[in-house]
C-alpha cells in the first residue's frame, strides 16, 4: 500500500504543479508526460517481455506526424481524433514491423528495430510533400473535448487545459498498462522474458505474445508522440531519428525497467536533468553518456532500484 | 496407445544420436527410459515433446501425427514435460510459475485486461499444485532463490499444473539424495492420480527408483533400443543390466549409422 500512496502523491504533485510551480517548469512537464506515455508502452516490451527496441522513435514520429498532418492538411483539430488516429496508425504500422522483428531476440531484434526506424526516418525526410522534409510540419493547436481554444494565449493554453488533458491521458495510459501487466497476458510475458523455452512447453505462444507486446508498445509510443507536438507547435524529423530511440531506452534504464513506474520516473529525471545540464555546460551528451555508463555498471535497476531493491532481471551480467 | 514413435533417427552432423527408435506408451503406464550417458535419452524426450525435430521417423500422439507441431501446441494437446537441466522462470515466484501453467491450460494467456489476482480458478489451481508438491510454504519465493531440489520440483510441478494426458520427465530427481528421490517419486504418483494423468515417461539413472516404480523399462544404448520390457525381464537380462548400469566400461560410440 506504500506504493499506492506514492502514486497518489505523485499524481497529486503533478496535478498541483501548475498552481505552484513557475511557468517554465510547468512547460517542462508537458514533454515529461508525453514521454511517460511512450515509456509505459516501451517497458512492456523491455521490462516485461525482455526485448529492447532501438527503433521506437519510429512510432513517436508516426504519432507526432499524424497530429501535424491532420491539423495542417486535413483541418482536423480534435485531439481525441488525433490521438485515436495516432493509435490506429501506430498499430497498423506496428503489425508488419512486429511480425518481422519478434522472430528475433536480443541484438538481432534490436538491430532490426533500428533498421526500421532508419527507413522511416528517411521516408520522413524525403517525402517532402507529406512531411515537410527537414523543416517538418506545424502542429496547429488542437481543440480539447470539442472546445476550440484558439483564442487563449499560447502559454495559458499549455499550462492550463492542455496540461490537464495530458495528465488525463497519462493517467488512462498508466491505468491501462497496469491492468495489462497484472493480467494473465502480463504474467505470460514475464515467463517468456525469463525462459522462452520453458514458456513454450507450458503451451504459451512465445512469438504471439511478443507480437502483441510490440504492437501495444507501438500504440503507446504513437499516442505519446502525438502529445509531444502541441507544446512546440511543430514536428520535425529528429523525432524519428535513431538517437531519439536511444534516448527513450536511456530514460527507461535511468528510472529502472524492473519496476512499473521506473520508466516514468526516468522520463521525469531525464527531462529536468537534461534541461539543467544544458543550461550550465554546453556538452550535455558527455555528461549523460557518463551517467548511462554508471547506471549500467552500478545501478542496473535504475533509480527505482534504490526504492524497491529488487535484483535485476535482465542485466547483462550473470 | 497414447504416444507412439516409429523409426526415430536424429543426426547431429555426422553423429547419430538416435538410430531407429520405435516405442509406444499405453494409457495407465509408468515407463522409465534408462541408459548410459549419451545414450540418447534426452534426445528422445526432446523429439517426443516437439522441442527437437527428428531427422527421420514419426511421432503420433492421441492418434494424430505431431511431426513439427512444436512444444506449445503439444502442451495444449495434453503433453507436458520437464527438463534435465533445471528450467525455471528465475524472477517469478513459485505461485506465479504455477499460475502461468494454469493460465495456459485454461486458454487464458491472451487475456489482456482481466485481473490475474481476481481469477479464482487460476489462483486456486496454482495453489492446489503448490500444496500437492509441498511448495506451498515457499509460494512467494522467486524461483532463483529456491534450493536446487526445489527448482527441479517446481519444474515438474508446473508440468503437472497443465493437467496433461501424458507427462515426460527428464531426470526429475537428478542431483537429489536417494531418500528425497523416493519422496519425490511418491509425490509424482500421488499427483498423477489426483490430476487424472494417463501416463508417465521418465528418464532416470537410479535403478532402485526405476525398478520400484516402473511398469515397463526401455533401455537405450548408442541411440538404439536395447530392451523394452517389464522390470522383471530387464533385471534378469545380464547384458542389459551391465550396459545400463555401466559396470562394463562404456564402449566408444559409433560415429555413423
Ligand atoms: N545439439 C547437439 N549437437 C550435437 N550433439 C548432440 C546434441 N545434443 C546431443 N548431442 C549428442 O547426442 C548424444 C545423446 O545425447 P543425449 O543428451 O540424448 O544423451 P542422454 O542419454 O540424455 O545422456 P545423459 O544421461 O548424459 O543425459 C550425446 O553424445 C550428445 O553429445
Ligand atoms: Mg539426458
Amino acid at each position: 500500500m506504500k506504493g499506492g500512496l506514492a502514486v497518489a502523491l505523485g499524481a497529486g504533485a503533478i496535478a498541483a504543479a501548475p498552481l505552484v510551480a513557475s511557468t517554465y517548469h510547468v512547460l517542462l512537464m508537458l514533454p515529461f508526460m508525453a514521454y511517460a506515455v511512450v515509456l509505459l508502452g516501451l517497458n512492456l516490451l523491455f521490462g516485461y517481455a525482455g526485448l529492447v527496441s532501438f527503433g521506437h522513435a519510429l512510432f513517436i514520429g508516426l504519432g507526432a506526424y499524424t497530429g501535424a498532418f491532420l491539423t495542417t492538411h486535413a483541418k482536423i483539430r480534435s485531439l481525441e481524433v488525433i490521438l485515436l488516429a495516432a493509435a490506429a496508425l501506430g498499430a497498423l504500422v506496428a503489425v508488419p514491423v512486429a511480425a518481422l522483428c519478434v522472430r528475433y531476440v536480443k541484438i538481432y531484434f534490436g538491430m532490426l528495430t533500428l533498421a526500421f526506424g532508419m527507413v522511416f526516418y528517411t521516408f520522413v525526410l524525403k517525402f517532402y510533400r507529406l512531411t515537410g522534409g527537414d523543416e517538418g510540419l506545424p502542429f496547429l493547436r488542437p481543440s480539447l473535448l470539442g472546445q476550440s481554444l484558439d483564442a487563449m494565449p499560447k502559454t495559458d493554453y499549455l499550462v492550463g487545459p492542455y496540461y490537464y488533458y495530458s495528465l488525463a491521458v497519462l493517467g488512462l495510459a498508466a491505468l491501462g498498462m497496469w491492468r495489462i501487466v497484472h493480467s494473465p497476458f502480463g504474467l505470460c510475458l514475464k515467463t517468456i522474458r525469463d525462459n522462452p523455452a520453458k514458456a513454450e512447453t507450458l503451451g504459451i505462444g512465445v512469438t504471439r505474445h511478443r507480437f502483441y507486446a510490440f504492437v501495444i508498445s507501438a500504440v503507446y509510443a504513437a499516442v505519446g508522440g502525438a502529445l509531444l507536438g502541441p507544446p512546440t507547435g511543430n514536428v520535425d524529423p529528429t523525432l524519428a531519428y535513431w538517437t531519439h530511440s536511444g534516448n527513450i531506452v536511456f530514460m527507461t534504464l535511468l528510472g529502472g525497467f524492473t519496476s512499473f513506474f521506473g520508466p516514468v520516473v526516468g522520463a521525469f529525471v531525464f527531462i529536468y536533468l537534461q534541461n539543467w545540464v544544458m543550461s550550465v555546460v554546453p556538452y550535455w551528451r558527455l555528461i549523460f553518456g557518463a551517467m548511462l555508463a554508471v547506471i549500467v555498471i552500478l545501478a542496473p535497476d535504475g533509480l527505482m532500484g534504490f526504492v524497491t531493491r529488487r535484483r535485476p532481471a535482465l542485466a547483462g551480467r550473470t | 496407445m497414447i504416444l507412439e514413435a516409429k523409426g526415430l533417427r536424429k543426426l547431429y552432423g555426422e553423429f547419430c544420436a538416435l538410430d531407429g527408435v520405435s516405442l509406444g506408451i499405453d494409457a495407465g503406464e509408468f515407463v522409465s527410459i534408462v541408459g548410459p550417458n549419451g545414450a540418447g535419452k534426452s534426445t528422445l524426450i526432446n523429439i517426443l515433446t516437439g522441442v527437437v525435430r527428428p531427422s527421420a521417423g514419426t511421432v503420433r500422439f492421441k492418434d494424430r501425427e505431431i511431426g513439427g507441431a512444436g512444444p506449445a501446441r503439444l502442451a495444449r494437446l495434453g503433453m507436458a514435460r520437464s527438463f534435465q537441466l533445471v528450467h525455471v522462470f528465475p524472477d517469478l515466484t513459485v505461485l506465479e510459475t504455477l499460475q502461468a501453467a494454469v493460465v495456459a491450460r485454461l486458454g487464458r494467456a491472451a487475456r489482456l485486461f482481466r485481473s490475474l489476482a481476481r481469477d479464482r480458478e487460476v489462483q486456486a489451481g496454482a495453489l492446489e499444485v503448490a500444496e500437492l508438491f509441498g511448495l506451498a510454504d515457499k509460494r512467494h519465493v522467486p524461483a532463483r532463490q529456491l534450493p536446487q531440489g526445489d527448482k527441479k520440483l517446481l519444474d515438474v510441478a508446473s508440468a503437472f499444473a497443465l493437467k496433461p494426458v501424458i507427462i515426460l520427465l527428464d531426470e526429475p530427481t537428478s542431483g537429489v539424495s536417494t531418500a528425497d528421490k523416493t519422496a519425490i517419486m511418491d509425490t509424482l504418483v500421488t499427483a498423477s492420480k489426483r490430476i487424472g494423468l494417463r501416463a508417465i515417461v521418465q528418464v532416470e539413472h537410479d535403478m532402485d527408483i526405476v525398478f520400484a516404480y516402473s511398469d515397463r523399462i526401455i533401455a537405450l544404448h548408442q541411440g538404439k533400443v536395447l530392451a523394452d520390457a517389464a522390470p522383471g525381464t530387464i533385471l534378469a537380462d545380464q547384458r542389459v543390466m551391465d550396459t545400463v548400469i555401466g559396470r562394463k566400461a562404456a564402449s566408444p560410440r559409433a560415429l555413423s549409422c
